[in-house]
């Protein structure tokens, strides 16, 4: 796209999408560190997640107040608009996956400390990493205005939702066997959950990324093809 | 189809659908030569009755000269010359049987620098009814300029002092006058060409809210500079360039989702 007449327009823009992009890393990373305490108990890695989400919570406020400064001062229309308008929505998104990441931190912490891994586990990591690959998609799918990586984010989210309804019927299957399991399993069970809203909001800013491409919405049923 | 059948947003529940205007203005295969130069290319379009349409575009991309065609102001300048089709109300505007002065007479104007005559506040009004026998009388003549006046929100302004110059008014005011005179003669068409550009913030504001109500009882079309301000008190906009017409479309599509590149460069600031 050619750039604005008036440069400090573009800059605007760029300052705008440069924190999105940010904050979409640290999203990720934080996703990412917190996969790292499904294989061993780790407080302090925990506690940096659960403080590292106060800078994610800091980025949301940055970015609404630099979108609300842009609309006023540049009156944006069309894509630039559409822009500013996605901007704000996909950093309440991404502040919300990161307190569901920060709260499956803290349930792995107070499920952890298990001799042997518990039932549920392995394919909790599954979905866990599933989740992980759609955020990275739906990254750079903002990143390069990728229409094309935008509805695969946004197909995808299907994977999610059966994986989760699997590890629901496991771990619910493994409570019922055994009394001794429903501590941790309700923790993995809240943690699955967790994943399965994150894909969910993964979902929304790839609608978001669509409309700023387009500027349609994506169609209400998800069609094969 | 023109326009859209809109659902009161303040009563969805019984929800009153707002009828389509009809089409006022149809436009085909428009083309007009300054000499050999070819200013207005091929343009199509259709304008809706009881709304406003806005024509944007950069300087020199013919808006305003394709508003001159409306009220056939073109014919006044020699080298001008226009092909193509233009119907009001189903009649051709160029047929060589039609009165261009009863055209003009049913068309106002207003242009960029108010332009009231040296006359009265009255006179600027009464002038273009009287030479048409609009009023058997004085009273019915007053009545005329008081309602012109009225619609144009100039009246509790003027009322006191009618007999004073038009010329002596604040520029909005002037620019107000100018609108009850166009209105005066009851047209089927107002076409204002930048009507605010000299007209400070709240003049233009009011300028604004009294264009929301003319376009009950008139087809307004507008030539603006102003996106913002195309984007306020328009149900349409067209995008001219370089003498073509780009894309004409509902105002909030144009300004949300265009369809053209160059029309979402020009609104983006894009251009140049």
């Amino acid at each position: 796209m050619t750039q604005h007449t008036v440069t400090s327009f573009d800059e605007d823009l760029k300052a705008l999408d440069d924190m999105v992009m940010t904050m979409s890393r640290s999203v990720i990373r934080q996703h990412s560190d917190c996969s790292e305490l499904m294989g061993a108990r780790d407080a302090t890695l925990a506690g940096r997640i659960v403080d590292g989400d106060r800078a994610i919570d800091d980025l949301q406020a940055a970015i609404e107040e630099k979108a609300i400064q842009v609309i006023a001062k540049r009156q944006p229309l069309a894509v630039d608009l559409r822009t500013v308008i996605a901007t704000l929505k996909m950093a309440t998104d991404l502040e919300r996956i990161g307190d569901l990441v920060k709260n499956n931190a803290k349930r792995m912490l107070a499920s952890s400390g298990q001799s042997q891994l518990p039932p549920g586990a392995a394919n909790l990591a599954l979905l866990n990493d599933r989740v992980g690959e759609q955020l990275k998609r739906m990254l750079e799918a903002f990143e390069q205005r990728d229409d094309t990586l935008a509805k695969e984010v946004w197909m995808r989210d299907v994977e999610i939702d059966t994986l989760q309804t699997s590890l629901f019927r496991e771990l619910l299957t493994y409570m019922m066997e055994d009394p001794r399991n429903i501590g941790y399993c309700t923790h993995l069970l809240f943690c699955a959950r967790n994943l399965e809203r994150i894909g969910d909001h993964a979902t929304n800013i790839a609608e978001q990324v669509h409309y700023i491409v387009t500027g349609t919405n994506m169609p209400v049923d998800r069609s094969k093809g | 189809m023109h326009g859209v059948a809109g659902i009161s947003a303040e009563n969805l529940e019984g929800a009153t659908v707002r009828p389509v205007p009809a089409t006022k203005i149809i436009a085909r295969d428009v083309n007009v030569y300054y000499g050999d130069k070819h200013a207005l290319k091929a343009v199509d379009v259709d304008i809706p009755d009881r709304s406003v349409t806005s024509f944007i575009g950069p300087s020199g991309c013919g808006k305003s000269t394709f508003l001159r065609c409306i009220n056939r102001m073109n014919d006044t300048i020699s080298i001008c010359r226009v092909t193509g089709k233009i119907e009001i109300d189903g009649r051709d505007i160029y047929d060589k049987t039609l009165d261009v002065v009863q055209l003009r007479a049913r068309i106002g104007m207003v242009f960029q620098k108010p332009n009231p005559f040296p006359k009265s506040i009255y006179e600027n009004v009464a002038y273009a009814p009287r030479l048409h026998g609009m009023a058997r009388n004085k009273a019915e003549l007053d009545a005329l300029v008081e309602a012109s006046l009225e619609k144009a929100g100039l009246w509790n302004e003027v009322k006191d002092r009618l007999t004073d110059s038009g010329t002596g008014l604040s520029g909005g005011q002037q620019q107000r006058l100018c609108i009850a005179r166009a209105i005066s003669v009851n047209p089927d068409v107002i076409l204002m060409d930048e009507p605010c550009s000299a007209l400070d913030p709240i003049a233009t504001a009011r300028i604004e809210q009294l264009i929301d109500s003319l376009r009950q009882h008139f087809c307004i079309v507008i030539v603006t500079h102003s996106m913002q301000q195309a984007a306020r008190v328009s149900q349409r906009t067209a995008f001219f360039h370089l003498g073509t017409l780009v894309e004409e479309g509902p105002t909030t599509d144009i300004f949300t989702s265009p369809k053209d590149q160059r029309t979402q460069d020009y609104i983006t600031g894009r251009f140049g």
